[in-house]
């Protein structure tokens, strides 16, 4: 994976660059406007954040026990519980569940999982057809697969504009440009399809041990279409979704949803529980849990635990300055911003993702917006030592770093090189405030200018001031 | 099920520790929880249910219409159908069938939705007025199509079944029925989306309004 060439590119392209300065705003005051409310009301935001990191917490200390209890209460509804090790074997899973029952077609809701087992693949080259439901998913879909930019709204690299081109191309249709109208025409063609698949596949927001159901949170309604209308329903989710009772599961709606979109709660809310009884009139007539570690378990009780806790809401990447500027392309894998940060160089491999952790300022925005208190800079930087740990960093940067440890452990030492090199900075500023080209590392000031030192360094400051 | 299920549950015991020593007080605190089904912090509770959930209603794009009692539903929904241009005909989950809709003038059919249905009516199991969201669970006579698949979903509400939040709806729900319905579904307004542009369009996959027709008397 080549971040920086990705990045270089993602800050070259302007469509990219304008359409993320419009949506980046709405984000953060939705959420911003939704926790005021959420005050006004008399709720307390920051005791419901404290209080959602605790229960999450508290399940993964006892997880086996819960994804036990969980399994129980799912097969005494009738739902078949089945387990993958990673995403090939959960794709296996769910092929092999869509040819016994005769698959043709499957819709899909949004499943981050399924992007990350490369699911729509696996289902394609079975010869099955997949259709994505959510608008933006779908949109994403019809574009050749392109990757989803944002783990919530996955098209918001993209413009109106250019939505109405691929509109006008795919559906064979005259070109609209009134959202709504393109809105409206997307549900008739998806609509078609909701009616006439098979099977319907959604992720799962949350698995709720007390009942053996799943939860799910959409806006648009397709969550409900592929679970109420084919035969059959299968959830893929992730082993750390299991949460123990529908109280915990309203605890935390109110956090994800206000963190997620800055609504109180989305349009809809769905709690499923087995399959169609007697004498009802909809429904599935199965239902099947693919539970995926992919990485997971390795997590557990680990110094990055904290990131198991993840509820996949978004607020990272929407306050993320470096996400803002770059996109979440640029992260070249599922999840981006500062939770992808963490949890690829964790799921694909620390040396397959060495820059990831170094794309942040550690400014901890995301680190205070986070509704389960995940402490992301700290895990960032943990990546980092972990890095320096392993020889992952080039031999320059560790070399670099242990002769600044080296003469940093000696006063003297270091105070005669600081006081060199304010001189010398002084000088490459040609006793102007800013110096245009740092000769040692051009990179610093290929886009800014580099602030030159005023006045001496503080310890001769210092030393001159104790002696007047 | 499969060799996967134990090799995962392998890993995480191994992970977290278990032995066979905590493993008891680890389950008997998780009864606990099951048990106490504690809820956790929540916003005020509103003195007037019926207002807060009108109001925060009509946030989510709803619209309201008070009657005296479920007899008056027919005549008002009659009424809300001929300002919106909408045809006199619906497709009614079975629970309603019993209401006089023909004396209002308003043909039912009383069934699962189909795609071509323009009108569903839908009662609702629980209405909740934090977020003025309506509760619907599927059974015989309440299937989930009839919110879902027409353009638009009217709901009839009694006053009494307005709580303050899904606390006491989730505590309604375990008495009621004893185990959870196939679906629960919690509907706050018309369907949307807002993946273009993120501007709100609603309408997207679900119904494109909602309508909320509160009786107050039996
Ligand atoms: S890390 Fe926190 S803020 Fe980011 S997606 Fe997960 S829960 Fe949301």
């Amino acid at each position: 994976m080549h971040f920086k060439a990705r990045a270089v590119a993602q800050l070259a392209d302007a469509g990219v660059q304008s359409n993320l300065k419009k949506a980046k705003g709405k984000f953060v005051d939705k959420r911003r406007d939704a926790i005021a409310e959420f005050l006004a009301q008399g709720g307390d935001f920051e005791a419901l954040r404290e209080a959602g990191m605790e229960l999450r917490n508290r399940v993964l200390a006892d997880l086996d026990l819960w994804l036990e209890k969980f399994e129980v209460n799912a097969t005494a509804r009738g739902a078949k519980v089945l387990w993958a090790r990673d995403g090939a074997e959960a794709c296996r899973l769910i092929v092999d569940i869509a040819k016994r029952h005769g698959v043709k077609k499957a819709t899909k809701s949004k499943s981050m999982l399924s992007e990350e087992a490369g699911l729509n693949q696996a289902l394609e080259a079975a010869g099955i057809q997949p259709v994505e439901t959510d608008l933006g998913e779908y949109i994403l879909q019809i574009n050749d697969n392109e990757p989803p930019s944002h783990i919530i709204a996955p098209v918001v690299h993209k413009s109106k504009e250019e939505i109405a081109d691929l509109f006008a191309r795919v559906h064979k249709k005259p070109r609209l440009t009134d959202i709504g109208e393109m809105t409206r025409e997307a549900r008739e063609v998806l609509r078609s399809h909701f009616l006439s698949a098979d099977m319907g596949i959604s992720g799962g927001n949350f698995l709720v041990a007390e009942t053996g159901s799943v939860a799910l949170v959409t806006n648009e309604g397709n969550g409900r279409m592929v679970t109420t209308v084919p035969k059959v329903h299968v959830v893929i989710t992730g082993i750390e979704k299991v949460i123990p009772t529908l109280e915990d599961l309203s605890l935390l709606l109110r956090l994800l949803i206000r963190s997620a979109t800055g609504q109180p709660i989305s349009n809809y809310v769905s709690l499923l529980t087995g399959m169609k009884g007697e004498g009802d009139l909809d429904g599935p007539e199965n239902m099947y849990f693919v539970l995926v570690d992919n990485g997971r378990s390795d997590l557990l009780a680990s110094e990055f635990n904290d990131m198991l806790r993840c509820i996949r809401c978004g607020a990272c990447m929407n306050h993320c300055p470096v996400y803002q500027t770059i996109g979440g392309h640029a992260y070249g894998w599922v999840y981006p911003g500062p939770m992808g940060s963490v949890l690829t160089p964790l799921y694909m491999g620390m040396e397959n993702a060495l820059d990831l952790p170094h794309a942040a300022t550690l400014c901890n925005q995301c680190g205070v917006v986070c509704p389960v208190k995940i402490p992301l800079p700290d895990l960032l930087r943990t990546l980092r030592e972990k890095q320096v740990e392993k020889k992952l960093r080039p031999l320059s940067e560790r070399l670099a770093l242990k002769a600044w440890a080296w003469v940093a452990t000696r006063p003297a030492l270091y105070a005669l090189g600081t006081k060199f090199a304010v001189r010398y900075l002084n000088w490459l500023a040609g006793g102007g405030k800013s110096i245009a080209v740092l000769g040692a590392a051009p990179e610093w000031t290929a886009g800014r200018d580099f602030p030159a030192p005023q006045g001496r360094t503080f310890r001769e400051m210092y030393a001159r001031r104790k002696r007047s | 099920m499969n060799d996967s299920r134990d090799l995962i549950l392998g890993r995480i015991r191994e992970r977290l520790g278990r032995s066979p020593a905590n493993v008891a007080p680890a389950q008997t605190a998780m009864d606990v929880a099951l048990a106490a089904k504690s809820a956790g912090p929540r916003p005020r509770t509103d003195a007037d249910l019926v207002a807060a959930f009108r109001a925060r209603s009509e946030a989510l794009a709803s619209t309201v219409d008070q009657v005296a009692c479920l007899a008056d539903v027919p005549r008002a929904v009659a009424a809300y159908l001929a300002e919106h241009k909408l045809p006199a005909r619906a497709v009614c989950v079975p629970d309603l069938a019993g209401l006089d809709w023909r004396g209002a003038g308003v043909e039912v059919e009383a069934r699962g939705a189909i795609d071509h249905d323009l009108v569903g009516i839908t009662g609702c199991f629980r209405a909740i007025a934090e977020t003025g969201t309506l509760m619907l669970c599927t059974g015989r006579a309440t299937p989930a199509t009839v919110s879902l698949l027409p353009e638009t979903h009217i709901a009839v509400v009694p006053a009494t079944a307005i709580v303050d939040g899904m606390e006491e709806a989730w505590s309604a729900a375990r008495s009621e029925f004893g185990q959870m319905p196939r679906a629960v579904n919690f509907i706050s307004g018309p369907s949307r989306t807002g993946d273009i542009e993120q501007t709100i369009v609603l309408g997207a996959h679900g119904p494109y309004r909602v309508h909320v027709v509160i009786a107050h008397g039996q």
